[in-house]
C-alpha cells in the first residue's frame, strides 16, 4: 500500500468518526441545557417555599390505645348518619357489608369494603341500639351481630331499647353516640352526662342557643368526655391549612368567605320514606316530644319524620347540617371562637315544598377584635362549587370547603399581585400571582405539588376520605377512635365541649337573626344573645 | 381511571394495584429516557425508534380519541388522526425506515465497521 493510499484511508477513518460521533455534542448541549433548567426550577422552588414550609409529613396515626379497655357503647339514632357512626366504630349491617363487597369484586377501584375492613379493631362492643323506627333499630342489631368487620366476631352483641333512658339505665355501657334529629340531642347529651356515660353528638350540637348553654354546663360539670361530630377535625388538609395560615403565608386575613353549593332534592333533605315507616312501626309521640309545634300522626308527620331538617321544629336547616361543617373547619384552621355579631338573610326559594327553613341562605359574622369577617353562603339549587376562600393581604387560600363540593380538593394558596410579603419574589418573576405557590392535594406523596400525575390525579377524587401515611381511612372512623381514644386516657378529644360551644353559639346567633330579622350580638360575660 | 376501549381492564388492573402503579410508573420514566437517549445519539436508533412507537401506541390505545368516548380530563379535542402520539408514532417509524443514526450517529461506527 502506497503512502498516499494510506493517507487517504486514515483521512476516512477520521471522516467516518467524526460522522459517527457528531450526535454527541448535540446530546451534551442538551444535557448542559437540561441541567440549567433542573437547576433553575429547584432554585425557583426554593425561593417560593423558603419559609413556608416547615413540617412536611402528614400526622401519623397514634397506636396502641384501642388494645387497652374493652369498651361497650350504645347508639341512639341509628339513621343513615348513625349507621355511618357505627361504622366508623366497626360494626356495619350484613346488608351493607355484602353490598360494597359486591361492589368490590365488580370494580377494582372501588375500595370501600377495603378501607372498613382495614380500620383499626377499636377494641368495642356495640350493646345498646335505641331508635323510634323498627326497621333502623333492627337494622342497629343486626350490625352488632355481623362478623364481617375489623378484628372479626364481635364480643357482645347488641339489644334494642324502645326509650334511650332504658338504654342510659343499662350500667354495662360506657359511651353513647347520640345520632337522632337536632332536636334530642341537649335532653339526651344531658341525660347521658348525668348518668356518667360519655358522649359522641353529632352535629348540629342543639336545636336552640339554650340548649347549647345547657349542655355545655352539664358537660363541664360532668367532666365526662364528650366529642361533637365534626369529622372533618381528622382531615389531614386542614390541619395542614392551619400550618400555613398560622406561618403567616396569607398575611393580615380580613376576609373569609365559606360557601355550600347543593342541588338535587336528596342534598335538600328530600330523603325517601320508608314504605315500612306506619303508625306501628315508627313511635312518633316520643319523636315530636320536645319539638314545639306539634302534629298528630299521618301522611305529613311521615314527611316530617324522615325529611326532619326541613322543619325549625327538630333542626336548624342550613344551619345546623352545613354551615356548622365549614365553621368548625375555619375555627380549626384559624381559631376564630365566637363572633361579636351575626347577621343572616335567606329564603325558602327553590324548595317551596312546605318546609319552613330557607334554602338559600347568607349570613355574615364579625370579629372585631381580629378585623374580621367570616361570610357564610348558601344555596340548594345550584351545584357552581365555590369552595371556601381565606383571602389575605398576601396570598388567598381556596379550599375545597366541607360541605357540598368544592372546586379544590385539599386546597391551593396563589399569591396576591398586591402582596407585600412576596413583593420581591413577584418582581422577581419567582412568584407569579397568576399561578399557584402552594398546592395540596390529599393523598399525594408529597405537598408541593409536584407529584406524579397518575397518584395526584386519583387522590383529587373524594373528600370522603383522609390520608395518613398515605393510606386511605375514613375520617368518621379516625373521629370516632380520637374519642375511644381520649375516654381512655382521660385526655381532650378534637372537638371537644369548647369547640362545640363555638359552634353551637355561632350558628344559632346566625339562625336567631334569620328568625328575628335583626343583627344578634354575642355577650360573653353573661352568655346571652342580644 | 380514565381509561377507554380494549385496554380499560388492564389499565384498572395496574391502578388498583400500588406494585404495578410503581413498576409502570418506573418503565415509563426510564424506558422514555432511554429512547430519547438513544435518538439523539443515533444509537441503536432503529430499535428505540421501535420501542418508542411501541410506548406512544399503547397511550393511544390506552385512551384512544373515538368518536363516543368521552374523557373527564379536559383532551385536546378528538383527533382521530391528528393526534400527538399518532404523529409520534409516524415520525418514529419514518426514523426506523430511514435510520438516519447510520448516516450521522454512533450507529455509524458499528456498521461501518463491517
Amino acid at each position: 500500500m502506497s503512502e498516499n493510499n494510506k493517507q487517504q484511508s486514515n483521512d476516512l477513518d477520521r471522516r467516518e468518526l467524526l460522522k459517527g460521533l457528531a450526535t454527541v455534542p448535540v446530546f451534551g448541549l442538551f444535557l448542559s441545557q437540561l441541567w440549567r433548567k433542573i437547576r433553575r426550577d429547584t432554585l425557583k422552588k426554593s425561593n417560593i417555599l423558603s419559609g413556608l414550609v416547615q413540617e412536611k409529613s402528614a400526622p401519623a396515626i397514634i397506636k396502641g390505645l384501642s388494645d387497652s379497655k374493652h369498651l361497650n357503647i350504645g347508639i341512639i339514632g341509628y339513621g343513615g348518619r348513625g349507621g355511618h357512626l357505627v361504622r366508623g366504630a366497626g360494626f356495619a349491617t350484613t346488608g351493607w357489608t355484602n353490598t360494597v363487597a359486591k361492589n368490590a369484586r365488580e370494580n377494582k377501584l372501588d375500595k370501600q369494603f377495603k378501607t372498613f375492613m382495614d380500620q383499626e379493631d377499636l377494641n368495642c362492643s356495640l350493646v345498646g341500639v335505641c331508635d323510634l323506627f323498627d326497621v333502623r333499630a333492627e337494622q342497629g342489631l343486626d350490625a352488632s351481630q355481623n362478623e364481617v368487620r375489623p378484628g372479626g366476631k364481635p364480643k357482645k352483641t347488641a339489644t334494642r331499647y324502645r326509650h334511650y333512658k332504658d338504654l342510659l339505665a343499662n350500667d354495662d355501657i360506657d359511651a353513647v353516640i347520640i345520632a337522632t334529629p337536632d332536636h334530642w340531642h341537649s335532653r339526651i347529651t344531658i341525660d347521658a352526662a348525668r348518668a356518667g356515660k360519655h358522649v359522641y353528638c353529632e352535629k348540629g350540637l342543639t336545636r336552640t342557643f339554650e340548649e347549647t348553654i345547657k349542655v355545655y354546663d352539664v358537660v363541664k360539670e360532668t367532666g365526662i368526655t364528650f366529642q361533637l361530630g365534626h369529622q372533618n377535625r381528622q382531615v389531614e388538609a386542614n390541619e395542614k391549612a392551619k400550618q400555613i395560615v398560622q406561618q403567616g403565608l396569607l398575611g393580615t386575613i380580613n376576609l373569609v368567605e365559606l360557601t355550600t353549593n347543593r342541588n338535587s332534592p336528596w342534598g335538600a333533605w328530600v330523603w325517601g320514606i320508608h314504605p315500612e315507616g306506619n303508625a306501628q312501626t315508627i313511635d312518633w309521640d316520643t319523636f315530636q316530644e320536645p319539638a314545639p309545634n306539634k302534629i298528630p300522626f299521618g301522611e305529613e308527620a311521615l314527611k316530617r319524620f324522615f325529611r326532619w331538617r326541613c322543619w325549625f321544629d327538630y333542626g336548624t336547616g342550613l344551619s345546623g347540617d352545613l354551615l356548622s361543617h365549614d365553621f368548625d373547619a375555619i375555627n380549626q384552621i384559624m381559631d376564630l371562637g365566637i363572633p361579636k355579631y351575626s347577621s343572616s338573610t335567606g329564603g325558602i326559594y327553590f324548595y317551596k315544598d312546605g318546609r319552613d327553613v330557607p334554602d338559600v341562605w347568607n349570613a355574615t359574622f364579625e370579629y372585631p377584635d381580629k378585623d374580621l369577617t367570616v361570610l357564610y353562603s348558601a344555596s340548594l339549587s345550584s351545584n357552581e362549587a365555590r369552595g371556601n376562600r381565606i383571602m389575605g393581604h398576601d396570598a388567598t387560600m381556596q379550599m375545597g370547603g366541607q360541605s357540598g363540593g368544592g372546586s379544590v380538593h385539599g386546597f391551593i394558596v396563589t399569591a396576591d399581585s398586591e402582596s407585600t410579603q412576596y413583593k420581591e419574589r413577584l418582581e422577581q418573576g419567582i412568584i407569579n400571582s397568576k399561578y399557584p405557590i402552594y398546592t395540596y392535594s390529599p393523598g399525594s406523596k408529597q405537598i408541593d405539588g409536584v407529584t406524579s400525575a397518575t397518584s395526584k390525579y386519583f387522590a383529587n377524587k373524594g373528600l370522603l376520605y383522609t390520608y395518613r401515611e398515605g393510606k386511605r381511612v375514613d375520617p368518621t372512623h379516625l373521629h370516632i377512635k380520637d374519642w375511644l381514644d381520649s375516654i381512655r386516657s382521660g385526655g381532650q378529644p378534637k372537638c371537644n365541649i369548647e369547640m362545640a360551644l363555638h359552634e353551637g353559639v355561632t350558628c344559632h346567633m346566625a339562625t336567631e337573626s334569620y328568625l328575628t330579622g335583626r343583627r344578634i350580638e354575642w355577650d360573653p360575660v353573661n352568655r346571652k344573645l342580644i | 381511571m380514565d381509561s377507554k376501549w380494549v385496554f380499560s381492564g388492564l389499565a384498572e388492573t395496574i391502578a388498583s394495584n400500588p406494585t404495578l402503579l410503581t413498576i409502570s410508573d418506573f418503565v415509563n420514566m426510564w424506558g422514555l429516557t432511554l429512547v430519547g437517549v438513544s435518538l439523539v445519539l443515533g444509537l441503536f436508533s432503529r430499535y428505540s425508534a421501535l420501542v418508542g412507537m411501541g410506548f406512544v401506541m399503547l397511550y393511544y390505545l390506552f385512551a384512544p380519541p373515538f368518536l363516543g368516548l368521552e374523557y373527564s380530563r379536559p383532551g385536546e379535542g378528538s383527533y382521530l388522526i391528528v393526534n400527538k402520539n399518532l404523529i409520534e408514532a409516524c415520525a418514529l417509524w419514518v426514523m426506523y425506515t430511514f435510520p438516519t443514526g447510520h448516516i450521522i450517529g454512533l450507529d455509524r461506527l458499528f456498521t461501518k465497521s463491517n
